[in-house]
């Protein structure tokens, strides 16, 4: 019999998950995804080098974030529902575990400056939060469309010293943001780190995304024993380009906890694309029928994207992980009850795989199901959006 | 030796400087009479764009003929089709992104540009360690797959690309996306460092735009590939003779660089 397969473990030599990955990119950019292969591999095995992107998770990044047991939304629910808080971590989500790995790369490659692509704006924040502290220099990609829902955020960045580029082409949204990245990644790449803010792109970067993030999973994991509860049946989380899903994924992949990706229903990439090459990946993506990309809409600017990670395309594929689609009309309410019941004000991202434990509870999800809910993030920057939505609504 | 190398080397052995303009197909319904235009003022080979919605090495000019022609309905069958219609004499080269091509059928996508006399294919985000299926579904079809060197491609991986690329090796001219500048590139040290390595035909592109650029770069390579400022033109409204007109300036420089 052959030994199970162990799962988030690494990509194989051409940087494949199964089939997805890969290193689809312009021979401008080639040798410097072959080199940051290269620093990667050597600083992740620098003992040094991990002490010290711990240290300063610590110090400056809030971690670890705790779990929260949601006890009046397990009740309203009927499951057993604990939160993993990266809405506590500096920044206000996940985002900074990533940024501060590779800006501490970027500084030990020798470079002094960071491009970075960012929907919701979170991790232009993150990645303009870490180059600071750096002294990096620090320019972020922004589509047009969600520097207008987001304008809070382009605010925050400029405070923190980065220059938010607003990207006009196509759709105006995250998509092109990483097309305009790639494009300026080109003319600088010599000088220049592309901080990539999810587990997508090029191979290294969906690796090193979730290497940096299984952070989540690790804390999650030990926490939980602490807590008495051990493995939770589920393990639930929004997914964009899924690095917060990755990252959680990473402490239970392989356990018996099921796991859950949330997609939003206008960018559900698993359940209603195909496979194909975008962004210097083989993943799942929607696309027509002559590979042409087709614009994701949501309301949350960080799903409002038309792939997902090629790891997650491979675990979707390897039935390891499930994907499940929310349309916009169940995230208000879903945020509306986890602020109401819990104090705890999610983004709309987050939304998303809170909204899929309301539906799916007492359906799929028996009464007293465990579930460890990644709560990705908090909701101050979708608060002005959401004013204008219950408005409209009412 | 492929076909289109075959052609592009007698080029060479005639000591002539190759000029090869790029089109976006299906821009307009004018575009076929453009490529003629070019093909009548002396082009030696016509790159054929194949829109992609996301094209990730080019600029804004070359992004928006792709949105026109995409919103104009172009597929790959279509222009194709159109294709089959004309006979411009000289080797047409697609250029466009793995996805088209991969949502075509590889196979599928090989024999029919290959039944309309094109004869290569650029494929920008499809580097030689990524590319053994396409060139494999290429190779009966005696479709040349074209790759890049850029200025940061370091020396081994220069003798690499120029080893497995066919037809003739495009010397990217600078480290950007496709545009026009007026800024000196790059151009002569990617084409030494190919010539270093490889007797495959070597053409500029990106970053050439006016006919004077074009004669600075035939002077250390084989020919010089122009897009950007052309397509420029085809969008504000130029017409086939304005596009032969263009297609002549080129050619007396070019002609004139080594008399
Ligand atoms: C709070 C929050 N959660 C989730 C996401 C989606 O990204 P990913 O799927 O990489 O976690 C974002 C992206 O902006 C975010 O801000």
């Amino acid at each position: 019999m052959n030994a199970p397969e162990v799962f988030m473990d690494k990509p194989d030599a051409s940087g494949r998950f199964g089939d997805f990955g890969g290193r689809f990119v312009p021979e401008a950019l080639m040798t410097a995804c072959l080199e940051l292969e290269v620093a990667f591999n050597d600083a992740w095995n620098d003992d040094a080098f991990v002490q010290e992107f711990y240290d300063v998770l610590h110090t400056f990044g809030g971690r670890p974030t705790p779990v929260t047991e949601l006890s009046r939304l397990s009740r309203h629910l009927g499951l057993r529902i604990y939160a993993k808080r990266e809405d506590l971590a500096h920044t206000g989500s996940h985002k900074i575990n990533n940024v501060v790995g590779q800006t501490l790369l970027t500084k030990r490659m020798g470079k002094p400056r960071v491009i970075a692509e960012t929907g919701a704006g979170q991790h232009g924040v993150a990645t303009a939060t870490a180059a600071a502290r750096l002294g990096l220099s620090c320019t972020v990609y922004m589509g047009e469309l969600d520097t207008q829902r987001q304008a809070l955020n382009v605010f925050r960045m400029e405070l923190l010293g980065a220059t938010v580029v607003p990207v006009t082409s196509g759709s105006k949204t995250l998509k092109d943001a990483v097309n305009e990245a790639m494009r300026e990644w080109v003319t600088c790449v010599k000088d220049t780190h592309y901080c990539l803010g999810s587990v997508m792109g090029p191979h290294p970067f969906p690796w090193i995304v979730r290497e940096f993030q299984s952070i989540i999973g690790r804390e999650a994991s030990r926490q939980l024993t602490e807590m008495g509860v051990g493995t939770p049946d589920v393990v639930v989380a929004c997914v964009g380009g899924g690095s917060n899903a990755a990252g959680i994924f990473a402490g239970f992949a392989n356990t018996d906890a099921r796991l859950v990706g949330v997609e939003a229903a206008g960018g559900a990439a698993i359940a209603t694309g195909s496979p194909g090459v975008l962004h210097g990946m083989r993943s799942m993506l929607i696309q027509d029928e002559f590979g042409q990309i087709e614009e994701a809409h949501s309301v949350s600017a960080g799903l409002d994207y038309p792939g997902i990670g090629p790891e997650h395309a491979y675990l979707a594929k390897a039935h390891r992980a499930q994907y499940e689609a929310i349309g916009d009309d169940e995230v208000i309410p879903a945020l509306q009850l986890l602020s109401e019941l819990e104090g705890i004000v999610p983004a709309l991202e987050t939304a998303h795989a809170v909204a899929w434990l309301i539906r799916e509870a007492g359906t799929t999800l028996a009464p007293g199901t465990s579930v460890l809910l990644n709560l990705s993030g908090r909701g101050d920057k979708d608060v002005a959006q959401v004013r204008e939505i219950l408005r409209g609504a009412s | 030796m492929t076909g289109l190398e075959v052609t592009l080397r007698a080029v060479r052995h005639r000591g002539r400087r190759a000029f090869v303009p790029y089109f976006m197909a299906g821009t307009s319904n004018e575009w076929l009479r453009h490529v003629e235009a070019a093909a009548n003022a002396g082009a030696d080979a016509i790159e054929i764009g194949l829109p992609f919605s996301d094209p990730m090495m080019d600029g804004v000019v070359i992004q928006e003929a792709a949105k026109r022609s995409l919103d104009r309905g172009t597929t790959l069958a279509s222009v194709v089709g159109e294709l089959a219609s004309v006979d411009v004499g000289v080797p047409l080269v697609v250029m466009t992104y793995y996805n088209v091509l991969l949502h075509g059928g590889l196979e599928r996508s090989a024999a029919m540009l290959a039944q309309v006399n094109v004869r290569g294919a650029i494929v920008p985000d499809l580097p030689p360690e990524e590319s053994s299926e396409w060139s494999s579904a290429c190779a009966p079809h005696d479709l040349a797959t074209i790759y890049l060197v850029a200025p940061s491609t370091p020396n081994e991986r220069v003798a690499m690309v120029a080893q497995r690329t066919q037809g003739f090796c495009y010397a990217q001219g600078r480290m950007a996306v496709t545009g026009t500048t007026s800024e000196e590139g790059d151009g002569a040290s990617v084409a030494a460092a190919i010539r270093a390595v490889s007797d495959v035909p070597v053409y500029v592109g990106i970053g050439v735009s006016t006919p004077e650029q074009a004669q600075r770069a035939a002077s250390y390579s084989d020919g010089v590939i122009v897009g950007s400022a052309l397509v420029r033109r085809i969008l504000d409204g130029a017409t086939p003779n304005d596009v032969e007109d263009f297609v002549r300036s080129f050619r007396r420089a070019l002609d004139a660089s080594h008399e």
